[in-house]
């Protein structure tokens, strides 16, 4: 966790240089391809969640852990849940592979997720198309 | 069934759905679940009670649950393979007399792991439920040779197929959570329910704190034991026939 943060914070910087711009990638842009979520809004702002999330994520799962305190919004589980895409084979795709909505924008900005190791990369009881 | 889950089951069914207009209903939360928001209270004190007279050694039914629920599959290494739940068969040397009974973490209200946690990882919630935050763990193992029971494992292999309500990796001491995910939400841990549903209800879940609970009531009727009780662990987890 320690290596996300300070990798974001270096990252910070190119991301918010290129991903500044919303709507789709032009032809020439290299920023990445980010898969469209289900839901229409999410729990912040688009700006604010691309510049605070690991901070949302961090605050939330001190409290939800070692309080026990339930449904907040900043949820690793809803993140899953909503960016979640469905295979062709109609099996969720795991949202840190290749090129689904953590993975694309991290690698653009070459930081590795760690949350991934332990953490769910499909929504609820749902079977992984593939080994994570 | 006792009074009070007969009364509980029946307020659960009244109270579930409530009819506002024509069409148009509203679903309760289930009844004991925690509200949105709030933090667990230390005027719960969550346990366990085991009748293990009425423990077969030869059923799994707590076990299997517990691997289902949590998502602990394992590689066929019995020594150190993830288990948060164990059958344990004793014998008493005199007289032969042998029964099973399965032993989990104890919840302890003084828990020797959180005392030799070096991180801080291990902690016990105000509840009572004892849980490692694998967010700081650093896999030290410490609490693993400090806990009298057994009862945390060590998760030597990377991990994939993780259910979303108990996140584990590689690197990381895990143990039985009491199923807090279940009971934030007013529900019982997998093992009660399949102790009741498939093996041979033994075991008993609720509040030691609530006086008007059957746990409690029980306790304060019937002569229960813990396992190394001279320890002073306190543990919340109690017996009964050992």
């Amino acid at each position: 966790m320690k290596g996300l943060v300070l990798s974001a914070l270096m990252g910070i910087a190119a991301l918010a240089a290129v991903l500044v711009g919303p709507g789709p990638a032009a032809a020439g842009d290299l920023s990445p391809a980010i898969p469209q979520a289900k839901g229409t809004q999410c729990v912040e702002d688009t700006q604010v969640m691309r510049r605070n999330h690991m901070d949302f994520l961090k605050h939330q799962r001190d409290d939800t852990l070692r309080k026990g305190i339930r449904g907040a919004k900043h949820s690793l589980k809803d993140c899953v849940t909503c960016h979640v895409q469905t295979g062709t084979d109609g099996h969720p795709i795991p949202v840190n592979a290749e090129g689904q909505f953590c993975q694309s924008c991290h690698s653009y900005a070459a930081v590795s997720i760690d949350c991934f190791q332990c953490h769910a990369t499909v929504p609820g009881a749902a079977k992984s198309a593939s080994a994570r | 069934m006792s009074h009070d889950t007969s009364r509980r089951e029946l307020l659960k069914g009244a109270a579930a759905v409530v009819t506002l207009a024509p069409g148009l209903t509203l679903i309760a939360a289930e009844a004991g679940a925690r509200a949105p928001g709030t933090a667990a209270s230390p005027a719960n004190r969550w346990g366990l009670l085991i009748d293990t007279t009425k423990c077969d050694e030869g059923c799994t039914a707590c076990v299997d649950a517990c691997k289902a629920e949590m998502g602990l599959g394992g590689h066929d290494r019995p020594l150190t393979d993830a288990q948060y739940i164990r059958k344990v068969t004793v014998t008493d040397p005199k007289s032969g007399h042998t029964h099973s009974l399965p032993v989990m973490c104890q919840h302890c209200a003084n828990p020797p792991c959180v005392d030799v946690c070096p991180t801080g990882a291990s902690m016990k919630r105000a509840d009572g439920i004892v849980l490692v935050d694998r967010h700081i763990c650093i896999g030290c193992r410490y609490c693993m040779m400090a806990c009298p029971y057994k009862a945390r494992s060590f998760a030597h292999e990377d991990q994939s197929g993780q259910k979303e309500h108990n996140p584990r990796g590689k690197g990381c001491v895990e143990a039985c959570t009491l199923c807090a995910h279940r009971v934030d939400a007013g529900g019982q841990p997998a093992c009660v329910e399949a102790c009741a549903a498939t093996g041979n209800a033994a075991m008993l879940f609720g509040d030691l704190n609530d006086p008007s609970s059957e746990i409690a009531r029980r306790v304060a009727r019937e002569a229960t034991t813990r396992i190394r009780a001279d320890l002073g662990v306190d543990p919340a987890v109690r017996y009964q026939g050992i």
